[in-house]
């Protein structure tokens, strides 16, 4: 450890006290959604940021802030990273946790020492700071990929139901644009359903499905094809007239598949198929 | 050598894959099939597959020249239980065996046959 890391971490250590209270008026400067609670936490985790900084700083120096010296007070900004992600906040209200550190820190620095000692010091903490400033930004970005995987996760899920509609007979509403990936779990969810219920006849309706490009008609055609070779029928339903259009303009040939303009009609015919029907009872009062 | 049995039921064959198909037992299949229509006069070919649980192009190729030769000696033949992941992979693999008749197990295929060899 060399003389200036020695001297900002003694720095720390002697005015702690007083650093973390200007830290906290700092951070209170900058504008954001702050109430009792999260003052509080803030400076429980301010205080135990600064301890970890200090032990890292006697550990390990200055430079090695991706080593494992650095691994608690990572972790605190990957906690604070983490819940000010879910909170909506944006990097930069984040960041400037770290970054608001520095000026009551410098104030400190320059009070007990000058010239050349001061300048390395001012350096060293400069080094330090932005390195873990860097790394908040870094934690904070990963936790927002993280919800938006697990919020397209269950889109995927949630918008690939099978149902039963009738003995032998199963709809499937798609929801949302069809790509390869959710192709998969369509087809996948579908045939399980197939095998599971022993259902002859499976009715896919369209009416959520925004656009049908040549792609999503062969991703369609696709589902169709595998769903017979295990011996299901499928009809497709919930064909708007612009989509008609549009297949029409294109060139797809769906002529190998049912199709219908409602799943009203698709449920009708698929009874019908069954040998079933639907006739009015007297209405009772 | 390996063989897959072919049984008789009245006038329709079944046939049950119940071992990994390899490209050999494959063609031998294909031989002992149209043998057995000839000599049987049968009118119906079940072929029950639903124990095989991987298939290549080549597999799904046999399965469909198998039903298009039973075709040929005027035998309908019905492909039953197929497996979800199978049928995703013939997908796939670009073949539809189109001309061949599906149904989801051998009770559904024998009603199949029955009604359309009759």
């Amino acid at each position: 450890m060399n003389t200036a890391t020695a001297a900002l971490a003694e720095t720390l250590r002697k005015h702690e006290s007083e650093i973390l209270a200007d830290w906290l008026k700092e951070q209170a400067a900058v504008p954001s959604r702050r109430n009792a609670v999260h003052d509080a936490e803030t400076r429980t985790l301010s205080r135990d940021f600064l301890n970890a900084v200090q032990e890292a700083l006697n550990g390990s120096g200055a430079d090695n802030v991706g080593g494992s010296g650095y691994s608690r007070a990572r972790d605190l900004l990957a906690e604070l990273s983490a819940s000010r992600a879910v909170q909506g906040q944006s990097p930069s209200e984040t960041a400037m946790f770290v970054f608001s550190l520095k000026q009551p820190l410098f104030t400190w620095l320059r009070r007990d020492l000058e010239g050349d000692k001061l300048a390395e010091a001012m350096w060293a903490a400069t080094l330090v700071i932005d390195r873990l400033g860097l790394f908040t930004t870094e934690a904070f970005q990963k936790s927002r990929e993280e919800v938006i995987q697990r919020q397209q996760r269950e889109l995927l899920e949630l918008s690939t139901p099978v149902v039963e509609l009738w003995d032998g007979i199963l709809a499937l509403p798609l929801i949302g644009t069809l790509d390869s990936g959710r192709t998969q779990v369509v087809m996948e969810s579908l045939l399980e359903k197939i095998v599971q219920s022993g259902s002859t006849i499976a009715i896919i309706d369209i009416t959520g499905v925004p656009t049908v490009d040549t792609l999503v008609a062969q991703h369609l055609m696709k589902t169709v094809a595998a769903a017979r070779l295990m011996g299901a029928d499928c009809i497709i339903s919930g064909i708007r007239p612009q989509i008609a259009q549009t297949i029409v303009h294109l060139g797809v040939d769906l002529s190998a598949v049912t199709t219908k303009a409602s799943l009203a009609d698709a449920f009708m015919l698929a009874l019908r198929r069954l040998g079933s029907r639907i006739e009015a009872a007297p209405a009772r009062v | 050598m390996e063989r897959i049995p072919i049984l008789r039921m009245g006038r329709f064959l079944l046939v049950t894959i119940q071992v990994d198909m390899h490209d050999q037992l494959a063609l031998t299949l294909q031989d002992d099939l149209t043998q057995r229509i000839v000599a049987d006069r049968a009118r119906g070919v079940l072929m029950d597959i639903s124990s095989l649980d991987v298939v290549d192009s080549f597999i799904g190729r046999m399965i469909s020249n198998i039903a298009a030769m039973s075709r040929v000696l005027d035998a309908q033949t019905v492909v039953v239980g197929m497996q979800p992941a199978v049928a995703i992979t013939l997908v796939e693999l670009g073949l539809d065996l189109a001309g061949v008749r599906t149904a989801l197990n051998v009770e559904r295929g024998m009603a199949l046959l029955q009604q359309s060899g009759a």
